[in-house]
């Protein structure tokens, strides 16, 4: 069964002949919900938001337009909107895409959210290792302004605002919100504690600041072009709009997919969309919302009540790719990197190559993921290399469950989640190199 | 008060606390890292975790931090929880897994935070399989050994270095498991307060190199409380020692003075006590003119010093701001107190009269560091405070984030949420102003300077007070900034919740002290209630030794003129740093006979006929007034040994056996203090300022040595197998053995923090009415100096404008935080950071002189030359020069003075 993509975000992009130019853009439609946008009262747009029930497509999904509601307007202080373009969880590569081919996107979407929360001045934090992207978005950024869509008095509505594009420093922590704004804020990027930074109240520079992701901004322009309630009216319920998927791994046809959220299952987007797996492999697990997220195992069954009551009882194939069913499922929709791995590939091995990424990105701040996620990726890589114990496959979970929930930011999560998964779904696989090790080993090694 | 449960009781805590606060308060053992009292909170060490319950239903509850958890009605948790302690264990495991094994040769091993909070936990079996990681250590200079592969990455360092004391040149560095603190280069670590980094550390990255030269165990050091000799804030540090010398000094917490911090001039130069030049026989002169001296027994220099006695015509007696209130009172109750100088040169002596009459008069008595520190909007007039009084330079820091935090109180943050304040605050600063001659080292939080000579610097405080009230006289011909400048002060201070004027005698300027004290009663009557005046004093006991009223060391020089007086007794003060070498050499000349008592070689020491060793603050008893002038007890934790004597003793025996009075009736602290309580009613108090020798708990003294004092019977036994009897200590309720009281001594008394668990000095929290509150039953000391009501006035010269100069330089004294203290200099480890000599010059005038930075200035002073290299200041005024102050083989004294430059 072919199942077409509902490209919303990407509409025109890998279309024959559009590019990231603003003639181009403009051509295509671009820059009219700015022009309407402006005619609107800002709360007009807020309201249009929550109606939208728009959820933030950086990882945790949070409804956007409740973020954007906690904006303390009374403080005196200037309000800044910050676009999240740090985007390092490995196995996603959605915002690239929008940024290479469709830079004005995201800089309408980001003026119209400028608008709505009159924003003084809005930042996009990009990641160092995309700085192809960051000088397209300066480019657009300077076209835009030459056209008044940026900048002072846009299009003529006495609303003025910059968009700065801020280089990061190479490190996933940049991309947890708070991290980011002590970045750009010329420290180092440690998360802060909330309370009591919540940056809809005390954010960049202790100003009410607002930190949405490339897809999110996006999204805002098309809630504002059709309507909050049209909007909502799109995927389903609690999981509105489009999401755009990131599959990668061990599929025939890799590749980003937009799709109305709850669309189509993993299994569809897998097998169908994807073409399944390599021909004589088998399928054996997919993590579903980039390499943080818990994995999921081929043959699991997942069981349990659904938000709104109703029971399921899916397998991996079933699940339907949204925020509420794959959380149900006791994963996340993350940022939406799908990694698929097939029969060949050894658990043991696949986790010590996320632990090293992990225990080299954490920040160092706090004890748990600092000291802990280093010692994951030291037994997992000796596992790996043949160098296994018994007691490791415990000790592993022991860690892991120590970390999640315990740290300062959410990345103690992002560390132990893969760990607690890997472990406690494949066990007999890590307990098996232990045996097989412990058989090779000869003598006493001290390490 | 709050009601807070924890594990199922009630308690009442305070809400302005963090839970881990008041845990540690109510007594719990809740271990921690990254806290510190002074530090607040930030979070990261995760170490204090406890259960959290949201009411008496929630069984569940979460793992919090309780560093993280305001306290507040109905606050319920639970420390002993499973799964809480099996996540402070973790922790525990978590840093233990790159923390090397090397305890038994540990600095810290023995009174290590880090040990302490691992029994804490119990964690004890190693999971860890791996190979530790690996630092590189640094040179940080002769104060702090670094030790990097022990970090446990807890932050307090930069927090302390970085944020607290304003340093910036200790950071982390590094990200992930490989943070890293250090210095971007190896180097002396240049922030005045480093020190305090050995402290401040948990475990044995920072460590006292000073210590290490002659290192014990914290167990094997007998200690007393002593209060520092370096300046005159009087930080109470307790000093420790082993095998006859002082091994180290540590802080002594005093909640309204020093707090948790010391300066490094007050924590390493101790070794001053224990350098060549220490005097520990008698030593006779026969022959003054030439430098022969021999080794006298105490027997024999008394028999000299009787037939100098009956031989004099008249015998005067020149007092030190350097020596105990008992020594310069048993000094002048020998000679008569119209013979008695204070030991300064009217330069400073009138500048200290002037300033100790201002502290009589602040309306609410002199003000305290503490006070300093919660001050909201502060004037500095005419000091230099990081380098006349350096602890009150870091009380000073903390100050300027007062206002902003005033100013935004609606946020609402907890004042010990120190993360969350630090970025709320950001770069905003409340109201702090310089007027010095040159750039000092609190001028990066200065909201305006006033860089002028010393009666220009009094103009501004006069104006100031003026345009506070204009009640007080206008000053006539300020220029337009210095005005200007005055008006914003002005504002600030009567904007201000808790203002503060800090002066002090740095410029030997009675008018700027007279300015500062204008400004603080102009204050009081426009109804700032919380104005306050801090007084800086530069020496030790100077406020002590003033309010014993001698005379200046003119004076002296009259009656040795007159033949009133031919025979001198001169108490721990080298005359030479006074006043200029050929007055001073008069002065030696015109005395027939002199007799020096001090604890070092000095060039006056080298010119006396007698002299006689005199302890250190290490091997005496004694009181110092400080700038507050509160009087503080310091104890000898060394019996003196040899022939070395208290110097109020020694004088006491000099009367006895001269006849000036009763045999024994000097030869008690506690005596000289009821005979001086007695003859000077403003002193009376001192007497109180720590329990006299009779006091006892329960019939017992009080240990100078920790009870898990090793040694007690072998100590000596390469010399003798008898166990020789322990020495006895007539002035004070202190043992020198571990005999004696075993729970906490008043606070004056105590040698030593430790508590069953807490071997470190972080067991403080056990002896502190409340966690980064006063001491429990009171700090010590006592307060002199009551103050007057609001209506004393000031007198009110105004000096005239400062003339304009072409010929000469005016030379002010400028100081030197190492250098500028005659005994710290002498210690090792301070020698290496003293500067090279300098001459400071405004850049025009260096360049109207024809020099350049580096270059020799030949100065003739009155009848004084100096020649030192040019050190250019950009911020000095032209027509200044700055001159330091005391520097060691290099000293200028009698500044300010008109200065011509030779060729």
């Amino acid at each position: 069964m072919a199942i077409s993509e509902q490209r919303v975000i990407l509409k025109h992009v890998d279309e024959p002949g559009y590019d990231p130019g603003i003639e181009c853009y403009v051509r295509h439609g671009g820059y009219e919900t700015l022009r309407k946008a402006v005619g609107m009262q800002p709360e007009e747009i807020c309201r249009g938001v929550e109606v939208s029930e728009v959820r933030g497509r950086g990882g945790a999904g949070f409804p956007a337009g409740m973020k954007w509601k906690f904006l303390d307007r009374k403080s005196g202080k200037p309000i800044y909107l910050i676009c999240n373009a740090d985007e390092s969880e490995p196995g996603t590569f959605k915002d690239r895409q929008i940024m290479h081919k469709d830079p004005h996107q995201l800089i309408e979407g980001m003026m119209v959210s400028a608008f709505a929360i009159q924003a003084a001045l809005a930042f996009i934090y990009i990641r160092e290792e995309m700085p192809q992207a960051a000088r397209i978005l300066e480019a657009a950024i300077d076209e835009a302004r030459a056209r008044g869509f940026v900048g002072e008095d846009i299009l003529g509505s006495g609303y003025s605002c910059e968009i700065v594009v801020h280089r990061g420093a190479a490190a996933y922590i940049c991309g947890e919100e708070t991290g980011l704004i002590e970045s750009l804020e010329g420290k180092r990027a440690y998360p802060r504690i909330k309370p009591p930074y919540f940056p809809a109240a005390l954010g960049l520079y202790q100003c009410p600041t607002i930190v949405n992701n490339v897809e999110t901004l996006c999204h805002v322009k098309h809630v504002v072009a059709i309507g909050g309630e049209a909007f909502a009216r799109t995927g389903s319920p609690g999981n509105t709009g489009t999401r755009i998927w990131c599959v990668s791994g061990h599929v025939q046809r890799p590749g980003y997919y937009e799709f109305e959220c709850g669309a189509l299952t993993l299994g569809e987007m897998i097998h169908d969309v994807c073409g399944g797996v390599h021909p004589g492999r088998s399928l054996k697990a997919v993590i579903p919302g980039g390499s943080s997220a818990k994995i999921l195992r081929a043959d699991e069954r997942f069981t349990g009540k659904l938000k709104d009551g109703t029971e399921f009882d899916w397998g991996l194939n079933d699940i339907p790719l949204d925020f509420d069913s794959l959380m149900a499922c006791g994963s996340m929709s993350g940022s939406g990197g799908i990694i698929v791995m097939d029969d060949r590939v050894d658990m043991v091995e696949a986790l010590a190559n996320i632990n090293a990424f992990y225990s080299h990105e954490s920040c160092g701040q706090c004890t748990p993921c600092r000291e802990g996620s280093l010692w994951m990726k030291k037994i997992t890589k000796r596992m790996a290399e043949g160098g296994a114990r018994t007691e490791d496959t415990d000790l592993l979970l022991s860690i892991g469950d120590q970390i999640a929930g315990r740290t300062i930011c959410a990345f103690g999560e992002a560390c132990a989640w893969p760990t607690q998964s890997f472990v406690s779904k494949f066990r007999d696989e890590f307990l098996a190199k232990a045996s097989e090790d412990s058989g090779k080993r000869k003598g006493l090694r001290l390490v | 008060m709050a009601t807070i449960t924890i594990d199922g009781q009630s308690y009442e805590a305070d809400p302005s606390a963090n839970l881990l606060q008041a845990a540690l308060t109510l007594g719990f053992d809740l271990p921690y890292f990254c806290w510190h009292p002074a530090l607040g909170s930030v979070g990261a060490c995760r170490q204090c975790a406890v259960r959290q319950y949201r009411d008496e239903e929630d069984t569940t509850g979460q793992i919090v931090m309780a560093c993280m958890v305001p306290v507040a009605d109905g606050l319920r948790c639970s420390i002993v929880e499973p799964e809480a302690a099996e996540f402070r264990a973790e922790v525990i495991e978590w840093l233990m897994s790159n923390h090397p094994h090397d305890c038994p040769v540990c600095d810290e091993g023995g009174e290590c935070h880090l040990q302490d909070m691992t029994v804490m936990t119990g964690h004890c079996k190693r999971r860890f399989r791996f190979p530790k990681r690996t630092f590189r250590n640094q040179y940080l200079g002769p104060f702090i050994n670094h030790e990097m592969n022990r970090c446990i990455q807890c932050y307090r360092c930069v927090r302390f270095y970085g944020d607290y004391a304003g340093g910036s040149d200790l950071v982390a560095m590094a990200a992930h498991n490989h943070v890293y603190f250090g210095r971007h280069e190896e180097g002396i670590l240049e922030n005045e307060f480093s020190g305090n980094l050995v402290e401040i550390c948990p475990t044995g990255v920072f460590t006292d190199k000073t210590l290490k030269h002659h290192y014990s165990r914290k167990w094997d050091m007998v200690s007393s409380p002593s209060v520092c000799s370096h300046c005159a804030v009087g930080c109470n540090t307790i000093a420790s020692t082993r095998y006859g010398s002082v091994r180290r000094i540590l802080n002594r917490y005093h909640h309204d003075i020093n707090g948790y911090f010391l300066c490094d001039r007050g924590r390493f130069g101790y070794t001053f006590t224990d350098a060549a030049d220490r005097l520990r026989r008698p030593l006779l002169h026969p022959d003054r003119e030439r430098d022969v001296e021999t080794v006298a027994e105490p027997a024999e220099a008394m028999k000299r010093i009787r037939e100098i006695f009956s031989e004099a015509t008249g015998v005067a007696g020149i007092g030190s701001p350097r020596a105990s209130l008992e020594s310069n009172y048993a000094l002048r109750n020998l000679v008569g107190s119209g013979r008695f100088s204070s030991g300064l040169p009217r330069i400073e002596h009138d500048a200290t009269t002037a300033l100790l009459e201002a502290m009589r008069n602040a309306p609410d008595g002199p003000g305290s560091l503490r006070d300093a520190e919660r001050a909201d909007a502060v004037l500095i007039l005419g000091e230099d405070p990081n380098n006349t009084a350096p602890r009150l330079a870091l009380a000073l820091r903390q100050s300027v984030r007062n206002e902003p935090i005033r100013a935004d109180a609606g946020s609402r943050i907890p004042r010990w949420h120190d993360r969350a304040i630090r970025d709320f605050v950001q770069d905003r600063k409340g109201p702090l102003f310089i007027a010095w001659p040159a750039s000092t080292r609190l001028d990066d939080l200065a909201a305006g300077t006033h860089r002028a000579a010393p009666d220009e610097i009094a103009r501004l405080g006069f104006a100031v007070a003026h345009a506070i009230d204009p009640q007080s006289p206008a000053v006539t011909d300020l220029d337009d900034s210095a005005s200007d400048l005055a008006s914003r002060i002005a504002r600030a201070l009567k904007e201000a919740d808790r203002p503060m004027v800090v002066s002090g005698t740095a410029l030997r300027s009675p008018a700027i002290i007279a300015a500062a004290a204008a400004t603080v009663h102009a204050l009081r009557r426009t109804g700032s209630g919380g104005s306050s005046f801090l007084a800086v004093a530069p020496e030790a006991n100077t406020i002590g030794d003033a309010m014993l009223e001698g005379a200046p060391l003119e004076t002296l020089e009259q009656q040795l003129e007159s033949g009133e007086v031919d025979t001198l007794v001169i108490l721990e003060n080298d005359i030479y740093r006074r006043l200029p070498a050929p007055a001073t050499d008069r002065i030696i000349s015109k005395a027939r006979r002199i007799i020096a008592l001090d604890s070092i070689a000095t060039a006056t020491t080298n010119r006396a006929d007698v002299v006689l060793p005199a302890g250190s603050f290490a091997e005496s008893d004694g009181t110092f007034v400080n700038h507050e002038g509160r009087a503080q007890r310091f104890f000898q934790p060394l019996p003196p040994a040899g022939d070395v004597l208290e110097a109020w003793r020694w004088i006491g025996r000099i009367a006895a056996e001269t006849g000036t009075s009763k045999q024994n009736e000097w030869d008690r602290l506690d005596r000289v203090l009821t005979a001086l309580a007695r003859d000077c009613p403003e002193l009376a108090p001192a007497r109180d300022a720590a329990p006299d020798a009779a006091f006892r708990a329960n019939g017992q003294r009080f240990p100078r040595a920790p009870r898990r004092f090793s040694g007690r019977t072998s100590i000596l036994s390469h010399l003798s197998v008898h166990e020789p009897k322990p020495p006895e200590d007539s002035d004070s309720p202190l043992s020198f053995t571990m005999e004696g009281h075993s729970g906490q001594p008043p606070a004056a008394l105590v040698s030593h923090y430790w508590s069953p668990g807490w071997n470190s000095s972080q067991a403080l929290n056990k002896f502190q009415s409340e966690v980064a509150g006063p001491a429990r039953g009171g700090d010590p000391g006592a307060r002199l100096i009551p103050g007057n009501g609001p209506n004393e006035r000031p007198s009110t010269a105004i000096p005239a404008p400062v003339p304009d100069d072409d010929q000469t330089l005016l030379a002010v004294p400028c100081y030197e935080v190492f250098g500028s203290d005659e005994l710290s200099a002498r210690a090792p480890a301070v020698a290496e950071r003293i500067p090279k000599p300098y001459v400071a010059l405004a850049p025009t005038d260096a360049e109207h002189h024809g020099l350049d930075s580096g270059d020799s200035l030949n100065l003739l002073i009155g009848e004084l030359r100096v020649s030192a290299p040019v050190r250019l200041d950009p911020k000095l005024p032209p027509g200044l020069c700055g001159i330091p102050a005391g520097m060691p083989g290099w000293s200028v004294p009698h500044l300010p003075a008109r200065a011509s430059v030779v060729t």
